[in-house]
């Protein structure tokens, strides 16, 4: 019981495979535009892929010969607006779907109270849509989604209406009703992704570009998007040792290797911004990893600042941009120590 | 360059045509005439212009209480030729006349059906027939106020599918095939050609309009509308009228 | 009510503006002056008068109602799906609003006539149309349908298909997600559609002469008496044309209070 989708849409170019094992929520991130929502719009049967085939639960949803409409797909969907039929009460609304499926009116109600209570919304009931938060909304659609016992649930980006206090609560509310259900999340928050997925898949431009369970995508991304959502610097290169790799520009960085490299494989070092240190100019000790070049931004970054150089990043405390005194386009030295400095078989 | 404003005008058929007739100059006279007139007038309007070389007449065909008000709000005109006395009398009551108008035609009643007689209208009475269906003027206006008349003279009443706003239509839903008869103008089965067969009414019993014609208070060339009017009343005029159905006034 | 910050028109185009609107109340008002006050209330419940107002009201219910039943559906098909030929059909429905109704009227007669292209046929089944009250529905729905149509198609295009997707998801067939998403939604242009609909229905006049004909009590609705009226007695053409300017404007405001979203 689980989910396997391969589809291609060509004018949208996309070209996807995605598995989810039954009871299993996938991430699906990526940079907007990388296809997230058109994977759920066709999942949904909202659009039609070109070719390739969908199967879920042992049925097929879609294939060369088979096209089975979005009401027949018991596929639930959670759009980024919560899209609340408008002159419906909220218990209306939640009692949609079971009223399609042929319940008589006062049991499709039942169940919409009950679906209700699941996401704290039951003292909602009786309001008009517009007479709610986002946030509100949001946990309403998704008592409406989950009232119909979807056998897949498919959220985009479930929690980008919610201000930032409610997030936190509809993110609980997530996690409760997500637990032992098929669901694919479409997010590009790393917190939504580590604390509602299993497993997450990079998109970039409409390809699959890398897959994993999700701490170990975040802990030691492959992507450069992964990569860039987890805060992470990272430099592409070719092993040279068992503990060392060179990039393309010739730089040289030595690290803690999980397993040890083959020379000549590529090769990944990915290192926190934290853990770099800023000079105007080489340090004494000649530490193994620095790299020398101009600042190209200096932005807040948090509780710290982000000295931007080049691809790179090191976060630093204001009190140190002080000190250095150093400003956009001034040469400096970053230094990073072998031990910060993960590195992985790319 | 003044020949051509007076054509531009005269084209406008509603605005007087202010030019002087001097010799060798063309004139143009404007003629407001009821439209069982068309087919006649227009003959008759064809034969004058060269009879008159430098001479144009242009017509405005309506109904002749349709007429009576657009004269009344100011459209200018030279001649004026309506369907029967009661609307002439209206337009003298409004002083729109320079003289007294003269009866130049009279025309009475005849069924018309469509090619064949599909319907097989025999007399004015087999019209109150209620398979038949009939299509006549509405009384207010004059060929239905004839139809009144014919139908009390017969000594029947019609129960007709549609009363018109003019005899036009009448003979319009009978060409069509709408209608199995219609009740309409002797001239107007003359003009129709073969569009309509006609089933005469016998003169005891049929209804006769007067037409009147009259130079305009507000005419410009009282000359030549004058001239036109008696083209009308004379014997070329008479024999087109003749040919076109309509009879000589007593 | 947000209200937004208005910017400023050049203020030369209150001219041309001014003059159209003159243009249209002054033939208006030019009508008031010549209306025989004394007389009106005689004049416009005069048994004529009454039948005929009486025959278009009735009629123009009925042809509203028609308008609805096909012209929601064509909005429907042409607003909500795809499909070869959808511009052609799209331009066809519209036809009518630019044909002069006395061409209306000339194709409902080659087509429902007594020698029309079905007229043999229906006579066969014993329907007869030419000059009954039937045809002056008919012809008021031709004319009218499109106005019910554009109204309903520009609200569905507008209003995005996004609703409709969810409800599917939802479960509910293509019918349910019709009855109870698309149709609620687009309710306030439906309503407008309708009224606009029936006042056009109300003023018709071509078709109506030229294919049903004109007979007080049957076929002649309101427009026909005040234009045989207009032959004889122009004070009465002047008192029912004012009720219709009375009812036309009725209507149009109800159509805008209705099309104001809720």
């Amino acid at each position: 019981m689980s989910l396997t989708f391969r589809a291609a849409v060509k004018d949208r170019d996309l070209d996807v495979s995605l598995e989810v094992p039954h009871g299993r929520t996938l991430g699906l991130i990526g940079a907007n535009g990388s296809g997230k929502s058109s994977v759920l719009a066709v999942l949904a049967g909202l659009v039609r892929a070109d070719s390739g085939t969908a199967v879920l639960d042992g049925e097929e949803l879609f294939s060369a010969r088979v096209w089975v409409p979005p009401h027949r797909r018991r596929i639930g969907l959670l759009a980024q607006d919560s899209l609340l039929f408008p002159r419906m009460s909220v218990v209306d609304n939640v009692a949609f779907g079971p009223r399609s499926q042929g319940l008589s009116r006062p049991a499709a109600r039942a169940v919409a109270q009950h679906w209700l209570i699941e996401v704290d919304a039951a003292d909602l009931a009786d309001r008009k849509p517009s007479e709610l938060s986002g946030g509100q909304q949001q946990r309403v659609a998704l008592a409406r989604a989950l009232a119909t016992q979807p056998h897949l649930l498919l959220l985009d980006e479930p929690l980008s209406a919610t201000d930032v206090g409610m997030a936190a609560m509809m993110r609980q509310t997530l996690r409760r009703v997500l637990a032992g259900r098929t669901a694919v999340i479409v997010t590009h928050h790393v917190l939504d992704a580590v604390l509602l997925c299993d497993r997450v898949a990079v998109l970039e431009a409409g390809r699959v570009v890398e897959t994993g369970r999700t701490e170990e995508v975040f802990r030691r991304p492959r992507s450069d998007f992964a990569a860039s959502i987890s805060g992470l610097n990272m430099v592409r290169g070719v092993a040279t040792g068992p503990d060392s790799l060179v990039a393309t520009d010739g730089t040289v960085i030595h690290g803690e290797p999980d397993m040890a490299l083959t020379p000549g494989d590529p090769a990944l070092a990915v290192f926190r911004p934290e853990a770099v240190s800023v000079h105007r100019s080489a340090p004494g000790g000649s530490p193994r990893n620095q790299f020398l070049g101009p600042v190209t931004s200096i932005e807040p970054q948090a509780h710290l600042v982000r000295i931007q150089v080049g691809d790179l990043g090191a976060d630093i405390t204001a009190d140190s941009v002080a000190r250095l005194a150093i400003d956009v386009g001034e040469s400096v030295v970053l230094v990073i120590k072998a031990a910060e400095v993960s590195l992985y078989h790319g | 360059m003044k020949r051509r404003v007076c054509a531009l005008v005269a084209m406008s058929g509603l605005i007087a045509t202010g030019c002087s007739n001097r010799p060798g100059e063309s004139t143009t006279i404007t003629v407001f005439a009821a439209a069982s007139l068309q087919a006649t007038f227009t003959r008759l309007g064809a034969q004058f212009e060269t009879a008159n070389p430098g001479t144009t007449v242009m017509f405005n065909f309506g109904g002749s209480s349709d007429l009576v008000a657009q004269l009344q709000d100011g459209a200018s005109a030279d001649v004026f030729a309506a369907a029967d006395t009661v609307t002439m009398d209206k337009a003298v009551a409004a002083g729109l006349l320079s003289a007294r108008p003269a009866v130049f035609a009279t025309n009475s009643m005849e069924i018309a059906v469509p090619p064949g007689n599909p319907a097989g209208v025999t007399s004015f009475v087999s019209l109150a027939d209620p398979g038949i269906a009939v299509v006549v003027c509405a009384p207010q206006v004059p060929c239905g106020a004839a139809t009144r008349t014919v139908e009390q003279n017969v000594g029947v009443a019609l129960m007709p599918v549609s009363e018109e706003n003019s005899v036009t239509d009448v003979l319009g839903k009978v060409i069509s095939g709408e209608a199995d008869a219609g009740v309409v103008y002797v001239s107007d089965v003359i003009s129709a050609g073969d569009a309509v067969d006609g089933v005469p009414i016998p003169t005891a019993d049929n209804a006769t309009n007067d037409y009147p014609i009259g130079v305009l208070k507000g005419s410009t060339s009282a000359d030549d509308a004058g001239e036109f009017q008696a083209y009308v009343l004379g014997p070329e005029g008479q024999q087109v009228l003749a040919e076109g159905g309509f009879g000589t006034p007593s | 009510m947000n209200r937004t910050p208005r910017l400023d028109v050049p203020s030369w185009i209150f001219v041309p503006a001014a003059a159209g609107s003159l243009f249209i109340v002054l033939p208006l008002l030019a009508m008031l002056t010549r209306v025989d006050w004394a007389d009106l209330p005689a004049l416009i419940t005069s048994p004529g008068a009454r039948t005929a107002l009486l025959l278009s009201l009735k009629t123009s219910t009925i042809a509203t109602l028609l308008c609805l039943v096909f012209g929601v559906p064509m909005a429907i098909i042409l607003g909500r799906s795809t499909f070869r030929g959808q511009d052609v059909m799209r331009s066809v429905v519209l036809l009518p609003l630019v044909l002069p109704p006395v061409v209306a009227g000339i194709a409902l007669l080659y087509t429902f006539g007594r020698r029309g292209l079905l007229g043999g046929s229906l006579e066969a089944f014993g329907i007869q149309i030419a000059f009954s009250t039937t045809a002056v529905i008919m012809a008021q729905t031709f004319v009218a349908m499109p106005f019910l149509v554009v109204s309903l198609e520009g609200a569905l295009r507008s209003s995005g298909q996004r609703y409709e997707e969810v409800a599917a998801t939802l479960g509910a067939r293509p019918t349910t997600v019709l009855r109870r998403v698309t149709l609620p939604m687009v309710l306030p242009a439906v309503a407008s559609g309708a009224v606009l609909s029936f006042a056009r229905a109300l003023g018709e006049f071509g078709a109506t002469i030229t294919f049903a004909g004109s007979l007080q009590g049957t076929t002649r609705t309101l427009p026909l008496e005040i234009y045989l009226q207009r032959e004889v007695d122009p004070d009465s053409a002047i008192a029912l044309s004012m009720v219709l300017v009375v009812v036309a404007a009725l209507v149009i405001s109800l159509a805008r209070r209705t099309a104001r979203p809720a």
